[in-house]
């Protein structure tokens, strides 16, 4: 099937040739950072982890949401949602792959990266979360492959299968809660100490993720012969539509026990993300407009004419991905390390090298999905075109 | 979570055939004897043991800022530790810091300044519960029975999974080629001491101890270069010098509420002898 990626129109070479470009420039800008090592970010002693594991965090929601797909499509029968099924599959193995870059360009010594696996350690959750990324790949793959082969030739998924994608769901939740773990159990970092951290993981990702799918499937609409449906695109509105608010709400649980507690410890990263702490100031305009797109995004979305206007939709969609990307691709991870063990304040932006080694990173993302979605879409074109003519 | 190094070692000779970065475990095993001197099958007859170390600090015991230096250097110098002015790129294994900082929270708006503003040596508090162990990924940071805690910057992938978990700041990341130099030309390493191992860049490191000194029956440095204001021994040893100044005098230790257990308690006041 591969053989679909390899034949394409002029706007789709373009776009493959500038993304490996983008890939190129990332990957020069990363052997400079091997060659000097990570001084060339913004990192530092107090902000030790930075845009990389925060893209990560953000990804592995991506990657879980394709579970909001396959809920309604193979548990509750939900068959408007058959035709894109395999986009969302899709989508996740993009993100995951790009969340295990981001891991080894984070990492000081990514040579060393297989003693993860000759040292298996159990009581690390970084460890887990090795375990269940993979795991989480591998099913999509072996899924997402198989259920489309089958497709190609008009035959139901092979009944094997079916196991492996029942998995899936238990699964995609088991890596988003994992990636929570790394944070939530870390004492004292107190904006991550939190029950609910796994729970607003999902929740954020159960709207970001879909909001994205949305806008992938309306791309795809205008660009090919496949036609997701209106009826699939809005049903998964409304998924996005509560996942938000939830997501908001969840937020305001946290805001509301730091502050009304009045623990300094609690307060400190939510006030540093919100109006400054000790002068510093860097991620409130970013936290504003991420609130602001939220309450945007969540109004556009609530509001059954807006949301049913095909016009207007996307920009909501776009308002609330961006919110998400924001909340944890930025505050999320820089926040939990302000202020520092001595209640001290080092702020940290990333570096131009950094920013072009992400966007390298989200490059070999899209260039993975693009050749999928290619092969997809080619699939169900061929099927449309022969049904048509039988 | 204690570690045989000989399993170790064994594990690190698989890595070296397998190709996986071995190489440099075995370089680090050659070229200055790290991990050869904690895989001693024979220990040292000298070597200093006990169930758990830990430090007495009384910082009322060092009286001007060169006293505090003379500690910081001794453990420095002996270890290594490139000088890197940068403080975001700074290494550091032990250092002052202000009493407000060390022990956050518990400053408040009446209190004396001169008490505020007062320094205190800080380093890793080889804690019994160690956060920064339970963490990482490749038990590249683990504990003796002995209570230390190791790290092996041979083995250490820089995930830096250990400084998100440590609340003391006691870990510092090698942003920079610690064997490198500074944008003058300096070395960051200003006199290399040969008997002890020079990192790399990527990996994590933080004080282990002296345990290098314990296996030949001699002080930790710092303690050595103090002049009694820090005192070191056996915690679970209740007629070490250490535990009889806990006994006598009145001592806090940094952030106990979050159960991490530090080793290293800190002389506030009390009579002088018990
Ligand atoms: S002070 Fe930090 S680095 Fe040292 S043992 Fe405790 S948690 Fe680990
Ligand atoms: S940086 Fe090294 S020591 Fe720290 S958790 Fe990662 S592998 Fe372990």
């Amino acid at each position: 099937m591969l053989e679909k990626a390899l034949t394409g129109s002029k706007r789709y070479w373009t776009w493959v040739i500038m993304l490996l470009g983008i890939i190129g420039v990332g990957f020069i800008a990363y052997m400079y950072q091997l060659q000097e090592g990570l001084g060339i970010t913004g990192l530092s002693r107090d902000v030790s982890w930075g845009f990389y594991i925060a893209q990560f965090t953000f990804l592995v929601g991506v990657a879980a949401s394709a579970v909001m797909l396959v809920i309604p499509y193979y548990l509750h029968n939900y068959k408007k949602f058959g035709k894109i099924v395999i986009l969302g599959e899709f989508l996740a193995i993009s993100a995951v792959t790009m969340c295990m870059l981001f891991i080894l360009v984070d990492m000081g010594q990514p040579m060393r990266v297989m003693n993860v696996v000759l040292h298996p350690t159990p009581n690390s959750v970084m460890f887990w979360d090795a375990v269940v990324l993979n795991g989480y790949l591998f099913i999509n793959l072996i899924v997402g492959w198989t259920t489309l082969g089958a497709e190609r030739k008009s035959l139901p998924p092979p009944n094997w299968v079916k196991p492996l994608i029942y998995l899936s769901i238990p699964w995609a939740v088991s890596i988003h809660t994992v990636t929570a773990f790394l944070y939530a159990g870390l004492p004292g970092r107190h904006l991550w100490l939190t029950a609910i951290m796994a729970a607003r993981f999902l929740a954020s990702a159960f709207a970001a993720g879909p909001a994205l799918l949305i806008l992938l499937v309306m791309f795809v609409r205008k660009t090919s012969k496949f036609d997701a449906g209106t009826e699939a695109i809005q049903s998964l509105a409304k998924i996005v539509t509560y996942a938000m608010i939830t997501n908001v709400f969840f937020f305001l649980l946290e805001v509301f026990t730091a502050m009304y507690s009045n623990i300094p410890g609690h307060m400190h990263p939510i006030k540093y993300l919100f109006v400054g702490l000790d002068g510093h100031t860097n991620l409130v305009p970013f936290m504003w407009t991420a609130t602001v797109l939220a309450f945007l995004g969540i109004g556009l979305l609530v509001n059954p004419a807006t949301r049913k206007n095909e016009s207007i939709l996307p920009f909501a969609l776009i308002a609330v991905f961006i919110s998400a990307w924001i909340d944890k691709g930025m505050g999320l991870v820089v926040g939990g390390f302000i202020p520092n063990p001595f209640e001290k304040v080092t702020e940290y932006s990333p570096t131009i090298p950094e920013l072009a080694i992400t966007l390298g990173v989200y490059a070999v993302g899209f260039l993975v999905l693009t050749v999928l979605y290619k092969v997809a879409i080619g699939v169900k074109e061929d099927n449309a075109y022969d049904t048509g003519h039988h | 979570m204690s570690m045989d190094r000989r399993r170790f070692l064994k594990i690190a000779g698989v890595s070296t055939v397998l190709g996986l970065g071995g190489a440099s475990v075995m370089n680090g095993l050659s070229r200055r004897g790290l991990e050869a001197s904690q895989a001693t099958v024979t220990p040292d007859p000298k070597g200093l043991t006990a169930k758990r170390w830990g430090f007495a600090i009384d910082v009322n015991k060092l009286g001007s800022p060169a006293d505090y230096q003379k500690c910081i250097d001794a453990c420095h110098n002996i270890h290594n530790v490139p000088s890197i002015e940068n403080p975001k790129h700074e290494v550091k294994w032990i250092w002052n810091e202000t009493y407000e900082h060390s022990f956050p929270g518990t400053e408040h708006e009446y209190m004396n300044h001169e008490f505020k503003e007062k320094n205190f040596l800080l380093l890793c508090n080889h804690c019994a519960q160690p956060a920064c162990v339970r963490v990482c990924p490749t038990q590249a940071t683990f504990k003796r029975k002995d209570g230390v805690v190791m790290q092996d910057m041979h083995r250490c992938i820089g995930c830096r999974f250990c400084m998100a978990a440590c609340p003391f700041g006691a870990r510092s990341f090698n942003y920079r080629d610690p064997r490198g130099k500074d944008a003058n030309g300096k070395p960051f390493i200003k006199v290399e001491n040969k008997t002890f191992p020079t990192r790399m860049i990527g990996v994590v490191e933080k004080c282990t101890m002296c345990y290098e000194r314990l296996a030949i029956g001699q002080q930790p440095a710092c303690a050595e270069a103090s002049n009694g204001a820090i005192v070191f021994g056996d915690l679970e040893d209740p007629n070490s010098e250490v535990r009889k100044i806990i006994n006598s005098k009145y001592t806090i230790r940094r952030k106990p509420e979050l159960g991490t257990q530090p080793s290293i308690y800190y002389v506030i006041g009390g009579s002088e002898h018990a």
